[in-house]
């Protein structure tokens, strides 16, 4: 499915409603280059969600765990990992199949450990300056 | 021991530097060995966390070595151990504490957590030693961008902090998209010298007013919306130009904050720490803001802008000082709240 987001509100509005279908396990892996707005996207989603927390750049630490809405976010930026194995270190599987629903932002880098089901968005700039085109596709 | 005073041995492995310190009572400053990485991790672009946990492991013990010897003591001396616990990344983080935890266990010394951000706060004091709280202190660094007020040794307030990226991870970012390598922070205070602060006019983002948050995932987008605008238009690119526009932005702003919150805190100190504390408009930027609005201003050098396990010794010495003593089931925190 492609989806055309003119601007930052169209965003925010599409994280919200996908947020409302998510339900623990549901891992979403998010494509696209710097400033495309793949963290935008996630803090839209934890909103969804109904987390309180302020969501924050997980480039530092790879994962960050959020606790306090309809279900736990463990928001992931893998951009700084070299191999998929390093994701063995992080424990990732205690993420990726437990009780909350996983956004993997730089998915591409770890592409082979993403799991069936999961949601791909793949984010390109578009035309205009704010525009993203958002293509949406599950791994089955 | 040594004449009478305590020797605390700190260690720092939360990113980058595998560091080892050997500080005499809560000041003074006996040794400071730091092993970086940044060679290893320029190849990537960032810090690449396996990586740098093996390097950490290879490093903790010839680095905790050399700081002993430089300090001219033996293991029997220390009498306390300061660890980084948090945040950080999480293997990074283990190595520095499985082997703090193993010393004070074979010594039977105590062991003392530190916050990675209390660690930088207390760098300043190891060449300030007329600075005592309470003072308003901004730290930022690649992980981290906050306002603290802090009103004793072991006490702070955070009054602010980056809703998104950390100011030192914009600069890496957008140095990664002017093809100027990493770490961004010094390669591009290095281009903005040779470049026109005003050529283009990124967006400052101050967010409510009031707010003492900080939001820098805006400005990089506007950098990169930049970089593409001139792509189409065929334009020639200004690295120089672009890197002196963005610098001055962020600056712009954590120096707008950081004077809000001095005012509001009613405090006559401010101190800045952390590795971006390092760079040189924003020294000079709140040099001449301090000085027309009557602060005084405290900031470490270079060498303890950046992590180091000189300042983890310090801020450990202080706990321990008030009672703040840690067992050994001390854990790693890599998302720790000051």
């Amino acid at each position: 499915m492609r989806k055309v987001i003119h601007n930052e509100l169209y965003t925010k509005r599409f994280g919200i409603e996908l947020a409302q279908k998510l339900k623990p396990g549901d891992i979403i892996a998010l494509i696209g280059d710097l400033g495309t707005g793949k963290t935008t996207l996630t803090k839209s989603i934890a909103e969804g969600l109904g987390i309180t927390e302020m969501i924050t750049s997980p480039t530092f630490t790879i994962v960050r765990e959020y606790m306090s809405g309809r279900i736990p976010l463990y928001h992931f930026d893998v951009y700084r990992l070299s191999s998929a194995e390093e994701m063995n270190e992080l424990g990732y599987e205690e993420y990726f199949f437990g009780q909350g629903v996983c956004v993997i932002e730089w998915a591409d880098k770890i592409m082979e450990l993403i799991p069936q089901g999961s949601i791909i968005i793949r984010i390109e700039y578009g035309i205009n300056e704010e525009e993203r085109i958002y293509h949406i596709t599950n791994i089955t | 021991m040594k004449d009478n005073k305590l020797i605390t041995l700190g260690i720092e492995t939360s990113c980058d530097e595998t560091s080892a310190a050997v500080i005499l009572e809560e000041r003074e400053v006996l040794s400071n060995v730091i092993a970086s990485q940044i060679k290893v991790h320029q190849a990537f672009g960032g810090v690449v966390p396996e990586i740098a946990s093996r390097h950490h492991l290879n490093n903790i013990n010839p680095v905790i070595d050399s700081a002993l010897k430089e300090a001219d003591i033996t293991l029997r001396d220390v009498d306390l151990i300061g660890v980084t616990s948090g945040p950080g990344l999480v293997g990074a983080l283990l190595i520095g504490l499985a082997t703090a935890k193993s010393m004070a266990y074979v010594l039977k010394k105590p062991l003392i957590g530190v916050h990675h951000i209390q660690g930088h706060i207390s760098a300043v004091y190891i060449e300030h030693k007329e600075l005592e709280p309470p003072f308003l202190a901004l730290v930022v660094s690649g992980g981290h961008t906050s306002i603290v007020d802090v009103t004793d040794y072991n006490k702070y307030e955070v009054l602010g902090h980056t809703r998104d990226d950390a100011a030192g991870e914009a600069f890496d970012k957008v140095a990664r998209v002017l093809g100027l390598g990493y770490p961004g922070g010094p390669l591009i205070d290095e281009a903005a010298k040779k470049g026109n602060p005003h050529a283009v006019e990124f967006k400052r983002v101050f967010l409510e007013k009031d707010s003492l948050d900080f939001s820098f995932s805006g400005i990089k987008t506007g950098v990169l919306n930049y970089l593409n605008t001139q792509k189409l238009k065929g334009a020639q690119l200004n690295v120089n130009d672009t890197a002196a526009s963005f610098q001055l932005a962020v600056m712009e702003v954590l120096t707008a904050k950081t004077i809000v919150a001095a005012k509001r805190t009613k405090r006559d100190k401010i101190v800045i720490a952390g590795g971006v504390a390092a760079n040189s408009l924003l020294r000079q930027m709140m040099k001449d803001e301090c000085e027309r609005k009557g602060f005084d201003l405290y900031f470490p050098s270079p060498i303890l802008c950046t992590d180091n396990a000189a300042m983890i010794g310090c801020a450990a010495c202080y706990k321990y000082k008030s009672g703040l003593v840690d067992n050994l089931f001390l854990d790693a925190y890599p998302n720790k709240a000051l």
